[in-house]
């Protein structure tokens, strides 16, 4: 325990005092920020216009449930985003304590793989969350104004999604970065992996067989699909954590492995 | 307290260290002697932990580096080559972050912190960044580093590289004080290194021990040989060839003349005696003698030896 919570500090501070960290901070918020100003935007403009066409039918409108949408949408939006900047937050993981001799000490120290691999895995988790939470502050100006307020549970579930899809992205970059001792390398190869997780589903046949279900199952953003409707399901929440367990053990199986090869 | 018994680790198809043995006792600094690509790095990493051998068993401090790594790793300082800092942390909370994963206790830290600091001469740099200290204080950060948990055993890569003459001397002093309590490892390719520092010297060349003894008997193992200095004046074209039918000598060198004298330095076999042949024949030639001395010869010239034997035989 001890160990990990050196090696996560250890990780937080490097971590925060690198450059790449702000401009991955600062992308997220200026793309997520403009992103839910756009989605709020152009819904309440079909709002507007759709309530319009009844008029001019002259029947009430259907009432939308607004701060679903937005969500929805925002959550959508929030996956793609990730799937850009994830490589960029687990590039360095390994592939610079390599580089830089440093695997040398953290190697011949008495600390485990599984020590190792966990306290980085949770520093970046903690990185993650440091950027999902600010954007708590659109859902609460959306809840503010809106009227009659919404539940917030399913959006908790949502950023419970966008928590878990990240995490699971993360154990991947990590995985990668045990791979090289290029942390670009490590980047590039974690953002190709993360295409192929985008479009798994795409490549599956149309009928239902073993191969084609166990495709779809693999795809990552299907699972996300109902978190970002705020509805949990623990089956997509055992996808998620298997997901998580299969990465950071491929990654310690790496870590064990490059020390024959070295 | 370290035993390595038939070590052998192959890259792929290529062997870097090839049927090593050794043993260290409690307290004693064995030298690793080599140059460049001989395998002392290798020896160093296996004995760390770093990466297992091929073949072969090694045995650090009671226990197996293989079997347990955990117990080995726990009582092991390792310097490596490059010395493995963190350039945007600042040196305290580097060491601190050393200390804490190789198991000192919080209320230690430190103090040990404090301690190590003093030794490396590192006591008013806690708070630099490492990225802006100097090669030789990075290096001493290093040191600082394998010593910060007090380790029974110490494994250090060649500890004075990128210092200036001065920290050299007091590093060595430092790594003697440390022999008693602390048992130790060293490589180095700079030669009175061993001998100032090392009771014991493993010569090492392409992966092979090449030879294995205390500095003093190394170099009288090859008391077989002589150096002759010998201090003359005339032409010295004469030289050449004047030594020829003395079967002792191996080969005879000229120095720069300075003051209108040369210096020769003449390489015997044997312990024969041929000064009285070589003043008579230069006596003979018309040159004149003005000193002569008798060298033993250096642990240097013994490793050279040696190691170009070995390329001569493979
Ligand atoms: N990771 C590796 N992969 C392949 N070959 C290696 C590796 N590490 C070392 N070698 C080879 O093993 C041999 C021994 O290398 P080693 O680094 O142990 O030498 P050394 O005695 O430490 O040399 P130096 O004085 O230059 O530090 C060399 O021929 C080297 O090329
Ligand atoms: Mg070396």
């Amino acid at each position: 325990m001890r160990n990990f919570l050196a090696i996560l500090k250890k990780e937080l501070q490097a971590l925060f005092v690198s450059p790449i960290a702000y401009v991955v901070l600062a992308v997220f918020f200026a793309v997520g920020g403009y992103f839910f100003y756009i989605i709020m935007s152009s819904l309440v403009n079909q709002a507007i216009e759709m309530g319009f066409r009844y008029q001019q039918m002259g029947a009430p409108p259907p009432p939308i449930d607004m701060p679903f949408l937005v969500m929805r949408n925002f959550f959508g939006i929030l996956s793609t985003i990730l799937l850009f900047l994830i490589p960029m937050i687990t590039m360095a993981a390994f592939a610079e304590e390599k580089r830089r001799g440093t695997m040398e000490l953290l190697a011949t120290s008495p600390i485990t793989n599984t020590q190792l691999i966990l306290g980085k895995f949770a520093a970046v988790l903690v990185f993650l969350l440091v950027m999902l939470a600010p954007t708590l502050l659109n859902t609460l100006l959306l809840y503010l104004y809106s009227e009659p307020s919404f539940p917030l549970a399913p959006v908790l579930v949502g950023y419970l999604g966008a928590f878990l899809l990240g995490g699971a992205l993360l154990s991947v970059g990590l995985f990668v970065s045990s791979l090289t001792e290029n942390q670009i390398v490590a980047a590039v190869v974690t953002f190709g992996i993360f295409i192929v997780l985008w479009v798994i589903d795409a490549t599956a046949g149309m009928e239902s067989s073993l191969t084609n279900e166990t495709i779809k199952y693999l795809s990552v953003l299907n699972h996300y699909e109902d978190f970002t409707k705020g509805v949990l399901d623990t089956q997509h929440l055992v996808f998620y954590l298997s997901f998580i367990f299969l990465g950071l053990f491929l990654t310690s199986t790496s870590l064990d492995s490059a020390k024959w090869r070295q | 307290m370290i035993k390595a018994e038939h070590l052998t680790k192959r890259f792929g198809l290529a062997t870097a260290i090839e049927d090593v043995s050794f043993e260290v006792g409690k307290g004693e600094i064995l030298g690793f002697l080599g140059p460049n690509g001989a395998g002392k790095t290798t020896t160093m990493r296996i004995l760390a932990g770093f990466f297992p051998a091929t073949q072969g068993i090694a045995v650090v401090a009671g226990y197996d580096v293989f079997k347990q790594p955990l117990d080995v790793k726990r009582r092991v300082g390792y310097l490596p080559e490059n010395p493995p800092l963190y350039s945007e942390m600042k040196v305290d909370s580097y060491l601190r972050f050393v200390a804490t994963i190789n198991g000192v206790a919080k209320s230690k830290i430190e103090t040990q912190l404090e301690k190590v600091k003093q030794r490396c001469g590192l006591a008013d740099h806690g708070k630099r960044l490492i990225k802006h200290l100097s090669k030789g204080y990075k290096q001493r950060v290093g040191l600082a580093q394998a010593l910060i948990h007090d380790p029974e055993v110490l494994i250090l890569d060649e500890p004075t590289i990128g210092l200036d003459p001065k920290q050299i001397i007091e590093v060595r002093e430092l790594i003697k004080s440390l022999a008693g309590r602390h048992t130790i490892i060293l490589s180095t390719h700079i030669l009175p290194e061993v001998s100032m520092t090392c009771q014991r010297v493993i010569i090492i060349n392409e992966g092979r021990i090449v030879a294995m003894d205390t500095p003093e008997n190394l170099t009288s193992r090859l008391q077989g040989g002589e150096l002759i200095e010998v201090e003359a004046a005339g032409d010295v074209e004469r030289v050449h060839g004047l030594f020829k039918d003395i079967p002792q000598i191996r080969n005879v060198s000229v120095g720069p003349p300075s003051n209108g004298h040369f210096i020769l330095t003449i390489n015997v076999e044997g312990k024969e005696e041929v000064r009285h042949l070589i003043s008579r024949r230069m006596i003979e030639a018309g040159l004149n003698l003005y000193q002569m001395k008798v060298q033993t010869m250096t642990l240097e010239e013994i490793f050279l030896k040696l190691t170009t034997r070995e390329e001569g035989a493979a």
